[in-house]
């Protein structure tokens, strides 16, 4: 019962929201708030799906190749840095002072690098996602109980065995947080990336909309990425959810012990 | 077929440094089963990750069946006190009691046989697909003891294995011990801080003073096997054996005002 309650709560305000904005901005005749019905032609007019081959799926293509090559990079040097004691007190300061860079000042330097195809926004995406990614990674490297380890030890497990059956999973709590955090930082990136040197994406769709003052394209643009985000955060959770599960299950079982 | 020779530990260096164990010496026997006690801060841990090759010794030496111990042997298993630590919570039980089995290379059919005989000798047939986590404390410490006779070690070193279950669950677990230390033919070096726990289980039994640690006495046991929960603890020699550890550990402290 309170479950069903909660389910339509999350379902009612949205439905509200939805309606309260259809209804004023019908009304309101403000060139920059169009109404509500003309931004969801124009959604349905580019995204289902006349633009996807076009914008969408370059979009994506980039931000998936800057977020893989950001979690891979992330999880090799993260691994490497957290085993080591020594590793990691070298590595702090120079990691907190790259981190500190906001990746978006890096796109004057990656077009003269990588030229204005879309390796520099891949560079850019990867660069802004290593940082959740490798942070957490040291951490939760650095976290794994001794006692695991030692376990291992004992059991002359080999260093291969160790790295995928211990110390990735022991971490892998830590790495999916990290993961996580960066997709949202992918999407922000894959659009700031595209207001420079482009020809196609969807960031690309809605600065070309407002410069053309076609008010609802540009709208639908922008509510396409908020889809999109919530999505992939969706999908995330869900995965997060079936991977993780012994994580939260020993917590659980590790609290009711405790109490 | 264990020996130490005049061990010593030390824990940091120079004038700061605390020396845990001052000079130990002792034997062990082919299937015998030696217990461990001294008082609480003694270094009974420090004296096992010596043993085990998981600490290096500051002087002196251990021998395993001849050789020098400077890492862990894959004759030598090991049980710790915190099960719940030392367990994967991310493999299956089953999964768990193989892990080590990685190592030796063995045929898949070999190795299934193995695990499914240790899982049956703690009584744990029926649960070698659940988590850890979905265990109980006394459970869990049984797939440890599963992990460690799946692994054939020639000896087994136990560091309070039994020291978080509660006493009904012990006395099981203590029997259960004794039934597969026999059925398996192995050596135990068992560490614990319950002198009746050290008398029930023991051939032999290695008195410890506090730190830095000496050996102060080896107290022959040679009660009959098999041991009994009731019987065994019944007789005058049980009685005896226990007052005689318990005096021998409380006489060398040191002049301070008497409790």
């Amino acid at each position: 019962m309170r479950r069903l309650w909660n389910l339509g709560l999350q379902l009612v305000v949205p439905a509200v929201v939805l309606l309260a904005w259809g209804l004023w901005s019908a009304r309101a005749q403000n060139f920059f708030f169009p109404p509500l019905t003309d931004i969801l032609a124009s959604f349905r007019a580019n995204w289902l799906f006349a633009r996807v081959p076009s914008d969408v799926v370059p979009s994506l293509e980039r931000m998936l190749a800057g977020y893989a090559l950001a979690v891979l990079g992330g999880v090799f040097l993260g691994v490497l840095i957290g085993s080591s004691r020594p590793v990691r007190w070298a590595a702090g300061p120079p990691l907190e002072f790259l981190r500190a860079i906001p990746p978006p000042v890096l796109i004057p330097f990656a077009i003269l690098t990588f030229g204005i195809g879309p390796q520099f926004k891949v560079f850019v995406i990867a660069i802004g996602c290593v940082w959740p990614v490798l942070l957490n990674t040291i951490d939760g490297v650095r976290g794994i109980d001794p006692t695991l380890r030692e376990t291992a030890r004992v059991y002359r497990v080999s260093a291969l065995s160790r790295l995928f059956w211990v110390v990735l999973p022991a971490a892998s709590p830590r790495i999916f947080a990290g993961m996580r955090n960066a997709v949202a930082l992918a999407l922000i990136l894959m659009v700031i990336s595209e207001l420079e040197a482009s020809t196609n994406g969807i960031g690309f769709f809605i600065l070309q909309s407002q410069r053309s003052f076609a008010i609802p394209d540009m709208w639908s643009g922008i509510l396409l990425l908020g889809l999109l985000g919530f999505a992939f955060n969706a999908a995330f959770v869900a995965l997060e959810r079936r991977v993780l599960r012994w994580h939260r299950a020993a917590q659980a079982s590790a609290l009711e012990t405790a109490a | 077929m264990l020996v130490a020779r005049h061990l010593a530990k030390a824990y940091g260096s120079g004038a700061v440094a605390t020396l845990a164990i001052k000079d130990l010496s002792f034997e062990v026997g082919e299937r015998e089963f030696i217990t461990i006690v001294g008082p609480s801060g003694c270094g009974k841990t420090t004296l096992l990750k010596c043993v085990s090759g998981l600490l290096p010794p500051t002087s002196g030496e251990v021998l395993l069946n001849g050789r020098l111990v400077t890492a862990p042997p894959e004759e030598m298993a090991l049980v710790f006190q915190e099960y719940g630590r030392s367990l994967f919570p991310w493999m299956r039980v089953d999964q768990n009691v193989r892990f080590p089995l990685r190592r030796k290379r063995l045929a898949r059919r070999e190795a299934d046989r193995l695990v499914s005989e240790s899982l049956a000798a703690v009584g744990l047939s029926e649960f070698a697909h659940h988590y850890p986590w979905q265990l109980s404390g006394g459970m869990q410490q049984r797939v440890a003891i599963a992990r460690a006779l799946a692994y054939q070690p020639q000896i087994l070193v136990m560091d309070e294995p039994f020291a978080s279950v509660d006493a009904q669950t012990r006395a099981d677990l203590e029997d259960l011990l004794l039934s597969v230390w026999q059925r398996f033919a192995v050596t135990i070096l068992f560490v614990t801080h319950d002198i009746d726990e050290a008398v029930y289980l023991g051939d032999r039994i290695l008195v410890l003073t506090p730190r830095p640690t000496v050996l102060l006495e080896a107290v022959e046991v040679g009660l009959p096997r098999p041991r009994d929960q009731v019987a065994t603890k019944e007789l005058p020699e049980f009685a005896q054996l226990r007052a005689h550890v318990y005096l021998a550990i409380k006489r060398p402290a040191p002049a301070t005002p008497s409790k």
